[in-house]
């Protein structure tokens, strides 16, 4: 039975790869194939909606649980999956499917997204036809024409991991590897997420940048040469000394100067001197150094900065205080 | 009747290589059936439910070398509960009561504990070789007695195990008369051992041909082993990477070219590409190379390396080296058999990974290609055809596209034409592993060409019970059969349950079988154990609450002259 409710529809490229421009929830074909898909009725909102979520077109929000996926599909047209009450089928993802579905056939006619399956086994909703239509669905909203090939476009639509049971089907060991070795953080900034692993991973020498108050020209400290706060703080020295001297005042005597200089440069981890080091971290807060042991810094570091000390309002600091009691426990 | 002594008969037995050959000759006539079986040396035994130890033990006297596997393979991926069964126990009890001749034990996917180490450590005095494959429920305490009470050992290849760590004492534990050792793995291993013992252990292995390190072991480690084992044919290192400006780093890059036997390499944990440049000097040799657990290494380095492997048969690699990587090897390696590709990131958007064009390529400049795991994020129907067309010699094909159920990304067509064009070519074709959206199409074409299929991995496919059908119906010599999360029920499940009989094993879940199914199979067959597994909570209660029409949502159905096994777990009922 097809809902014939469809409506003319200027359709934009992305979706004419169906020729029919037919409501897409539609139903099943009697062969095994998919049977035909239906556009239409997707105004400009709407199409953007579809772009950017898994769930039907015109689907409210809050329906959709991002750590299942296939729900946003049943938010509206729950469907009929046959229930194993004799056990909480361990499906992964698929248990809040079946949970949530206590849905009636009348439903599923009136409106189901379409089937894939032929009549044999109409009476089931199958889980897999949930990750087939969603696969699908997303290839029509997502695959322009003639765009063959570019993993980028599936990159899009998986906005979040799919956690099913035993999928991929690599072992365990496996699937730790990349995040055991490479300690990935959650990458904000797109491209260069291989980069970053790469560096933080390397033993080549990682580059961070780092600014210091008044000093309006920035420096990178290679994070990798120092394997201690003392040695960070002895490089950020380094790096400013030159720089720091060449601000103050000109008339002192240069041995004076570079005593003075290095002068600010004590105390940078502990608060005691001119200058506080701190650091942003992978979160985007920031951090005063020296808190965490060094192979946890060099996990979330950012880049750093050195500050006034003067500067380090109570507000700030208390921020920074919190979040370091945060992580403390 | 036979026409020649019994000494002649085993002697021609002796040329017979396989089992599954001496099985056969062993059914001629009661005579023969004698004679090979006192004769043979190697047995092998494919599901450790299927007869009981003691039987096997008194048919085979003369046993050396016993190879057991114990769960279905889908426990590799979580899919079997973990107390499940597969307990090696019974088998080491009954070897050292009836053959204590045994030189070689060989166990995949079975419980495995420090009782049964020591035991088999002290129950053999000849025993040669100790091989363990994803196998758990030992530690190092079970390793410490090996190694201290097997006299003469040569073999210890511990093979993705899962180990527990009880110090690092084990490795001290070969005396040091022990010069016999051919071959040590331990990468498996999670803690550390007592390097120094290490590498006195090397300095008198003067045999030593093959080394797998842990990850424990650092490059300064690796660098004095290496200096001691010259001769080593297959290396896996242990934690690749140090500091450029390190002396280690240095050492590295002079320690390799003396190994000039080296072959095959893998291990490389946390491997960083400037440490990977050590390898140039032995390169050209590598028959075997394993990059698969480093994930840094991008794909640019890895061509750096691979450009020079010129006789490699064996890559196992992670999806980094992206297609552009796989064109290297495609136009590299021409004596490829075995390929590889892993994931390296499941979780992300595949930004580095490889697509059909990789494996595209790579069939088309590999013309010995015969094996291939490949993980990717999309595939094509043409580009499964042209592989077809590349390669007839195809004896496994396991290809895993990461999304569940996804089609064509080009037509959004299933990939059944293109799987089909697979089996139509490959005439050879023994394990295949689909995915990506498959119709009942695909399994029709299974059925009709893959005469040789030995064994089917299915998820996420199908629209009915034809599929299943068409499959058992057609593969004449399919042996394993696993099933996930397709919609196949009762009805192809009871079609032809005589199949069964024929095979090693079937495993379904997540699919559509119901528990009236399940019995009435169980209730048809006899020699057939049905294994209905449920890890809910109340399964003791629901047991009794249970109607036929409830779905079962894992079985396990092996044939079995055993009966019904008496160490299954509550969760597991046998009809």
């Amino acid at each position: 039975m097809e809902d014939l409710t469809s409506r003319e529809d200027a359709c934009p490229q992305l979706l004419d790869l169906i020729p029919n421009e037919r409501y897409w929830l539609m139903v099943q074909d009697a062969g095994g194939g998919r049977g035909s898909r239906g556009i239409g009725r997707l105004d400009a909102s709407e199409e953007k909606k579809l772009e950017l979520r898994l769930g039907l077109p015109g689907e409210v929000e809050e329906e959709r649980k991002p750590s299942v996926l296939s729900l946003g599909f049943f938010s509206k047209t729950p469907k009929t999956t046959s229930i194993n009450p004799c056990h909480g089928a361990k499906r992964g993802v698929f248990e809040e499917v079946e949970s949530n579905s206590e849905g009636s056939q009348q439903q599923q006619e009136e409106g189901g997204f379409f089937q894939l399956q032929s009549r044999a086994v109409s009476e089931k909703k199958w889980s897999l036809k949930t990750y087939q239509q969603q696969s699908l669905e997303r290839e029509e909203a997502h695959v322009a024409p003639g765009n063959p090939t570019g993993p980028s476009t599936n990159s899009q639509t998986r906005t979040t991991s799919l956690p099913v049971v035993g999928w991929p089907p690599i072992r365990s060991f496996r699937k730790n590897l990349a995040s055991s070795s490479v300690k990935q953080s959650v990458e904000h900034e797109n491209g260069n997420i291989e980069a970053k692993a790469k560096a933080e991973n390397n033993n080549k020498g990682w580059l961070v940048k780092i600014n210091m108050d008044g000093i309006p020209i920035g420096r990178k400290v290679d994070l990798k040469a120092c394997d201690s706060y003392e040695k960070l703080s002895l490089a950020v020295q380094d790096l400013f000394l030159g720089l720091l001297e060449a601000q103050k005042d000109t008339c002192a005597s240069a041995p004076r100067k570079d005593e003075e200089a290095k002068q600010a440069f004590t105390g940078l981890l502990d608060g005691s001197g001119e200058y506080t080091l701190v650091y942003e971290d992978n979160e985007g807060d920031r951090m005063l150094v020296g808190d965490v042991p060094w192979e946890m810094f060099l996990s979330t570091v950012k880049r750093l900065r050195v500050l006034k000390s003067s500067d380090l309002s109570a507000l700030r600091l208390g921020a920074v205080c919190r979040k370091r009691a945060a992580t403390d426990c | 009747m036979t026409y020649f002594p019994e000494e002649v008969v085993e002697h021609i037995f002796d040329f017979l290589g396989s089992h599954r050959d001496r099985n056969t000759v062993s059914t001629v006539c009661k005579a023969w059936y004698q004679v090979e079986r006192l004769s043979r040396q190697n047995v092998f035994v494919g599901n450790c439910y299927a007869i009981r130890p003691e039987r096997v033990m008194a048919r085979f006297p003369r046993m050396k070398s016993l190879s057991v596997k114990g769960k279905p393979h889908f426990a590799d991926f979580n899919l079997v509960p973990y107390d499940w069964g597969g307990y090696a126990l019974p088998w080491i009890e009954a070897a050292a009561r009836s053959c204590a001749g045994l030189e070689e034990l060989r166990l995949k996917r079975m419980v495995v504990t420090d009782d049964g180490l020591e035991l088999l450590a002290r129950s053999f005095p000849n025993f040669k070789s100790l091989v363990l494959v994803s196998c758990d429920g030992f530690s190092t305490d079970g390793l410490a007695a090996i190694a201290t009470y097997c006299r003469g050992l040569r073999e210890l290849d511990l093979q993705e195990n899962e180990v527990d760590d009880h110090g690092r004492q084990w490795l001290n534990c070969f005396p040091d008369s022990c010069t016999s050792l051919i071959s040590l793995n331990f990468a498996c291993l999670k803690g550390e051992v007592n390097t120094g013992s290490l590498e006195r252990l090397v300095a008198r292995s003067p045999n030593l041909r093959s080394l797998k390190l842990n990850r424990a072991i650092s490059v300064e480690s690796l660098n004095k082993i290496l200096a001691r084992a010259p001769h080593l044919v297959d290396l896996g290192t242990g934690s690749f990477t140090v500091d450029h400006r390190a002396e280690a780093y240095h050492r590295l890059m002079n320690s390799f070219p003396k190994c000039k036997s080296l072959r095959s390499l893998s291990g490389f944990w946390d491997a960083s590409p400037r440490c990977l440049k050590a390898l140039y000097p032995v390169c050209i040799n590598l028959t075997v190379l394993n990059l698969s657990y480093a994930p840094a290494i991008p794909g640019d380095d890895l061509i750096k390396l691979i450009c020079h492997c010129f006789k490699l048969q064996k890559l196992w690699v992670l999806d980094c080296i992206g297609d552009k990587g796989l064109a290297v090897v495609a136009s590299t390696c021409k004596e490829l058999q075995e390929l590889r590709v892993f994931p390296s990131d499941i979780y992300g958007a595949g930004n580095t990974s490889v697509t059909e064009e990789g494996l595209v390529a790579v069939s088309s400049g590999c013309p010995k290609l015969n094996s291939v795991l490949y993980f990717c994020y999309q595939m094509t129907n043409s580009a499964l055809i042209a592989v077809a067309k590349n390669c007839p010699h195809f004896i496994r094909f396991r290809l895993c596209i990461l999304d569940p159920g996804k089609p064509d990304p080009l037509t959004n067509l299933p990939l059944d034409e293109g799987f089909g064009a697979i089996v139509r070519s490959c005439k050879n074709l023994r394990r295949l592993s689909l995915s990506g959206l498959l119709t009942d199409q695909v399994f029709l074409y299974i059925g009709m060409h893959a005469k040789c299929l030995e064994m089917l991995s299915i998820a996420f496919a199908g629209n009915s019970d034809k599929g299943m059908i068409y499959v058992l119906d057609g593969c004449k010599n399919l042996r394993k059969l696993e099933i996930r999360d397709c919609p196949f029920g009762d009805g192809a499940l009871l079609k032809d349950v005589a199949k069964y009989e024929t095979m090693r094993s079937l495993w379904m879940s997540s699919c559509e079988v119901t528990l009236g199914g399940c019995k009435a199979l169980a209730a048809k067959m006899p020699r057939l154990n049905v294994e209905i597994i449920n890890e809910s909570d109340d399964f003791e209660e629901s047991k009794e609450n249970l109607v036929d029409v409830h779905k079962v949502e894992k079985i396990y159905v092996y044939r079995s002259v055993a009966g019904p096994r008496n160490d299954a777990p509550e969760f597991v009922w046998t009809l």
